[in-house]
């Protein structure tokens, strides 16, 4: 039994991982502007003079990792959050952490928050406190009528969460004068030019705690799969790993929120097309997904960059371009 | 017999409103007008018809008079009720907003369409303005001013090489994020031109451009001018500039050649046009205003 699964991880982790490293060692190649490799990475010129290498490791490089970060963390969190609510429509926007990262943000461009901490503007730093707020009220919600974990209730207080945030949302746009709008609108079409290591290096380490916990509840997950009470009789802990499970996710959802915006289509789009792949073991689809979910944000991102260059085409708008059509083919190929 | 002589008085009433002319041709100028666009405002109190403003946009600021008018909504939530409640003659609508045009239409009042153009549009405006509130010669006046204006920028910035320059009037605070500039075409395009700077995005045939941090460092501007509608610390100024070390290939930067222009002026094309025009020419071109 543990010997055609770790073949079945490893077999995943190869096919999907060489995908992943194939996009994001080729996209900081692509651009807007063309480089030259032998002079970006010529140490002979100080780096403040070298155009080509600035592009390279300042423009490009952030960017790339930014795209994997991002849809490694929307496309795993999409996973746990269907798993979690035995709901394949789930996304990892369901639960209202993105209603409420994008209300964190709308009231940071409303006001012109000029903070800055450890090099994280102000509004990714709100985004990502809306965030946990989100989570919190939900979290609360779910908890207040039982002791367990309702994940009906979880669910409610999710959607009417995120309609009650949106309009909240409408409101602060409404207060805010016509230049922020625009400005508004474009985050929550998101966004990947970071410019910066300094996003990035804040949000790893929660992505990767967040990992850590998917790692943990793979298994409880597909025993969940069947029912919590199911579940329950083979001695899985169903509140303890609901709870584990909707913390972690919603921790990688607002990790990845707070630094591009509300990139949609990944986190349903990934999980979907990796168990039509590679079947429904969470132990698969997770690090599969996680895999496949940053090389496919990468490469939407080389598309968003280059098709109409040097206008960029928003990479929420590519997603869903490349993402909707491809994930019809294979649903009709499949069945 | 009186029912019949109402009812013939109601259809002559009918009749006459269905031959005359859909849209009310105004008797004489109009005395009561609203203006729900700041450049547009600004253009009518400069050609001496604030006092026939009886309404604004809730974006207008200037002259000082407007902050006394009644506010009347802006471009995306016109206030249709409160702009007929002040029974206008003229009410100054922007291209797109064609639901208030028909709505406007319908309560037989009368519209000027405006739209944001190129600068020449401003004169052009004014110009079109000035004939519909019968105020031809002040709004001549004021074109030339505004023209003699710009032709002498124009000439002190002639003979001087133009700078390679970044036009941004839109960004993330604290971050190179979010950068808004000016593309190819449009009043900042226009105006950057008169005060002696060459656009890097003039290319792009389009108003705005998201300047992601690889077109920036491509198009090797050799200024950066940020323009912003409200003031801003000297703390705050120094701390947005510092923002831009990050590219540090970009010739700007490694000059410090990098300018916070921030003041209304620059980003209203009303008849002010010309002064902003001067703020971005003394930023590229201090020598030239000594």
């Amino acid at each position: 039994m543990t010997q055609p699964i770790r073949r079945r991880v490893l077999v995943a982790i190869l096919g999907f991982g060489s995908l992943a490293t194939a996009a994001i060692l080729l996209a900081p190649l692509a651009g807007s502007t063309s480089i030259s490799l032998r002079k970006a990475f010529d140490t002979s010129i100080p780096f403040s003079d070298n155009v080509d290498a600035q592009i390279f490791f300042v423009a490009r490089m952030p960017r790339t990792l930014a795209g994997a970060l991002v849809g490694a963390a929307l496309a795993a969190a999409g996973v746990v959050f269907q798993g979690l609510l035995r709901n394949p429509l789930a996304t990892p926007f369901t639960l209202g952490v993105s209603a409420g990262a994008a209300l964190g943000a709308m009231l940071a461009i409303t006001f012109g928050w000029a903070v800055e901490w450890g090099g994280v503007s102000a509004v990714p730093i709100a985004s990502f406190a809306g965030s946990l707020g989100a989570v919190a009220i939900v979290y609360a919600l779910a908890r207040a009528r039982q002791r367990g974990l309702s994940t009906n209730v979880l669910l409610l207080a999710g959607v009417t969460l995120n309609a009650f945030f949106s309009a909240l949302i409408l409101f602060v746009q409404y207060l805010a004068d016509f230049a922020e709008t625009y400005r508004m609108l474009r985050w929550l079409i998101g966004d990947l030019d970071i410019a910066s290591y300094r996003p990035l290096l804040g949000s790893l380490p929660l992505v990767i705690v967040a990992f850590l916990v998917f790692a943990w509840i793979a298994r409880p997950l597909n025993l969940l799969s069947f029912g919590p009470v199911e579940a329950e009789t083979r001695g899985v802990d169903v509140t303890r790993v609901q709870r584990a499970a909707f913390f972690s996710a919603s921790l990688a959802t607002g990790a990845a929120v707070s630094i591009a915006g509300p990139i949609g289509f990944v986190g349903i789009i990934v999980p979907h097309l990796v168990r039509l792949i590679v079947g429904s073991d969470h132990r698969v689809v997770l690090p599969a997904s996680v895999l496949f979910g940053a090389g496919f944000l990468v490469t939407c991102d080389v598309v968003s960059r280059t098709a109409m260059a040097p206008v960029e085409i928003p990479v929420g708008v590519i997603t869903a371009l490349i993402g909707g059509p491809f994930f019809l083919w294979l649903l009709v190929k499949k069945a | 017999m009186r029912i019949l002589r109402l009812a013939v008085v109601v259809a002559l009433a009918w009749a006459f409103a269905a031959v005359s002319p859909g849209a009310v041709q105004p008797q004489g100028h109009p005395q009561r007008i609203i203006s729900l666009i700041p450049a547009v405002t600004e253009m009518l109190f400069a050609i001496g018809a604030g006092p026939q403003v009886v309404g604004v946009g809730s974006y207008d600021n200037f002259p000082a008079e407007v902050q006394k008018l009644p506010r009347v909504g802006a471009l995306l939530d016109p206030d249709i009720e409160r702009i007929i409640s002040l029974k206008p003659d003229l009410v100054v609508v922007y291209a797109t907003q064609s639901d208030l045009q028909k709505q406007l239409e319908r309560a037989t009042i009368p519209t000027f369409r405006y739209e944001h153009a190129g600068l020449a549009d401003v004169t052009v405006t004014i110009r079109h303005l000035g004939n519909r509130i019968g105020r031809s010669p002040e709004a001549t006046r004021v074109t030339q001013q505004i023209e003699r204006a710009l032709d002498d920028i124009r000439q002190r910035t002639a003979n001087r090489r133009h700078p390679r320059t970044l036009l941004v009037f839109g960004r993330e605070a604290l971050a190179l994020r979010g950068i808004y500039a000016s593309g190819g075409v449009g009043f900042l395009q226009d105006m950057l031109v008169v005060a002696g700077g060459d656009n890097v995005f003039a290319d792009v045939k389009r108003q705005s451009v998201q300047a992601t941090a690889e077109l920036v460092l491509a198009r090797q501007p050799e200024v950066i001018l940020e323009l912003r509608g409200t003031s801003l610390t000297d703390e705050m100024r120094r701390k947005e500039i510092s923002v831009w070390q990050s590219l540090a290939a970009v010739p700007a930067v490694k000059s410090e050649r990098i300018a916070f222009i921030a003041d209304q002026r620059t980003v209203v094309p009303g008849p002010r046009v010309a002064e902003g025009t001067e703020l971005l020419a003394r930023a590229l071109h201090p020598e030239a205003f000594k």
